[in-house]
């Protein structure tokens, strides 16, 4: 097991400097933006992990209502903070990569408001978790996160439909207009790279989550057995 | 016991506890109250700009007052163990639930309507649209507020420091409500274009978390 994920994070690091490699070097330089558009290698890739990670909090959290295994908690918890770290990512570098494109840091427009709108959910997810007390907080989290997930498409289109009323006046850009060959490739491995670093640190954290639920589960016992001072 | 004699029955015991003390809409009142007057302080406004801003002060002033509501729901439950009683007695979740939301709802509702004349006085608000969509706006995002509310307030009865949790848990789920809510009502004050799509959202809205509000409820009832 150690074996394992020891050889999974060497093969990420070498994932990661590979990736680097080819967004930062490879890759060409994007005619009109120039340099600051290499930060889309960065900030797509962030989104997608932070998207998985809110998908995987969601399943996890319907598994752990409906079977009661702590594992599954614990990989909720693991997931939401993976989820939000990386969605924190997407909501700083798109504005470092908009400032010089679009001339601002930041609009609201459908897809940046509705970022941040889940940014906001999952960190209230977080913080309920932090002040639950007890052996409830599992569950109110797992309620939450179903709400939270629910709530998701209904922003968006609530948003998009705000914003298509009320035109925002900066749209220019967007990297909907089809990748050069080698921009295409340096993206991919930069896809992959952050799903495996993703995948990376939802493991780690996840196993933390178990070590602190053995732990609290030893204090309980000490205490049970009138040992704790 | 059946569902709908459990939810009259704590209905009317909760409006009887309400009418007696009237604490939740008193503070919700002299709270709105205040908001009114600070707003109307900050912005100053023409008859023509309040029309333009007045959709965002209603529902953040209603916004804010219904959590004082929202907060008191479950907290007399808690008082000699009643939710445990409940826990163990055979009436069903739901009949709780359903009993607990529409109470709130009829707290904001009467606040709103008593509220509404004082807006109107302050701010010279005249509707340029038809009124009764406002009240059918009031109605739909009322319940969208409450319904997900009262939910959330049996999840942070059971936090640390529960009256600050609600709403840090309750208005990022509501943003959509709240911007189909304040944009529906802009919309029929400058009565500019139709709110048709945002009332079709509050629906969908009231719907969809109804449903999960009483799929989810019985859990968190039962959690220990």
């Amino acid at each position: 097991m150690k074996i394992i994920s020891i050889g999974f994070v060497i093969l990420t690091l070498a994932l990661l400097g590979f990736s680097t490699y080819q967004a930062l070097v490879v890759a060409p330089t994007e005619q009109t933006m120039g340099e600051v558009q290499r930060i889309f290698y960065y900030h797509v890739p962030s989104a997608w992990v932070a998207g998985l990670c809110f998908a995987v909090n969601f399943l996890a959290s319907v598994v752990y209502l409906w079977k009661r295994s702590l594992n599954a908690d614990a990989l909720a918890a693991a997931s939401a903070e993976v989820g939000v770290v990386f969605c924190t990512i997407v909501l700083i570098t798109g504005p470092i990569w908009a400032r010089p494109v679009w001339g601002i840091w930041w609009t609201w427009d459908a897809r940046l408001t509705t970022t941040l709108v889940l940014w906001l959910i999952y960190v209230s997810y977080l913080v309920l978790r932090r002040f639950a007390t007890g052996g409830q907080s599992q569950v109110l989290a797992a309620a939450l996160a179903i709400f939270g997930f629910v709530d998701v498409p209904i922003v968006y289109m609530s948003i998009r439909w705000f914003r298509t009323q009320h035109p925002s006046p900066v749209m220019g850009g967007g990297e909907n207009s089809g990748l050069a060959p080698e921009m295409l490739h340096a993206f991919l491995w930069n896809l992959l790279a952050f799903t495996f670093v993703g995948i990376c640190f939802i493991v780690a954290r996840y196993r933390l989550q178990l070590m602190e639920n053995r732990v609290e589960a030893a204090h309980a016992q000490l205490a049970l057995q009138g040992g704790a001072r | 016991m059946s569902q709908s004699s459990v939810t009259r029955s704590t209905l009317l015991k909760d409006l009887r506890m309400e009418w007696r003390s009237k604490d939740a809409i008193n503070s919700m009142l002299f709270f709105s109250l205040l908001v009114v007057v600070i707003f109307s302080f900050a912005f100053n406004p023409t008859a023509e700009e309040s029309r333009q801003i007045a959709g965002g002060l209603i529902w953040v002033a209603f916004l804010f007052a219904a959590v004082v509501a929202l907060n008191q729901t479950w907290a007399r439950e808690l008082r000699n163990q009643v939710l445990d009683a409940y826990r163990v007695s055979p009436a069903p979740p739901n009949a709780l639930f359903l009993a607990k939301a529409l109470g709130n709802f009829l707290f904001v509702v009467i606040l709103e309507t008593l509220m509404a004349p004082l807006f109107v006085v302050f701010y010279q608000l005249r509707s340029v649209g038809p009124v009764w969509q406002l009240v059918v706006v009031a109605l739909l995002g009322t319940w969208a507020l409450v319904v997900n509310g009262t939910f959330f307030a049996a999840l942070s009865i059971r936090t640390r420091s529960r009256e600050i949790m609600l709403p840090l848990i309750l208005f990022p789920i509501s943003i959509p409500a709240l911007l189909a809510m304040v944009d529906s009502t802009t919309t029929i004050l400058t009565g500019d274009g139709t709110p048709s799509f945002w009332l079709k959202m509050l629906v969908v809205y009231d719907v969809v978390f109804t449903l999960v509000c009483l799929l989810l409820f019985e859990t968190v009832l039962n959690a220990e």
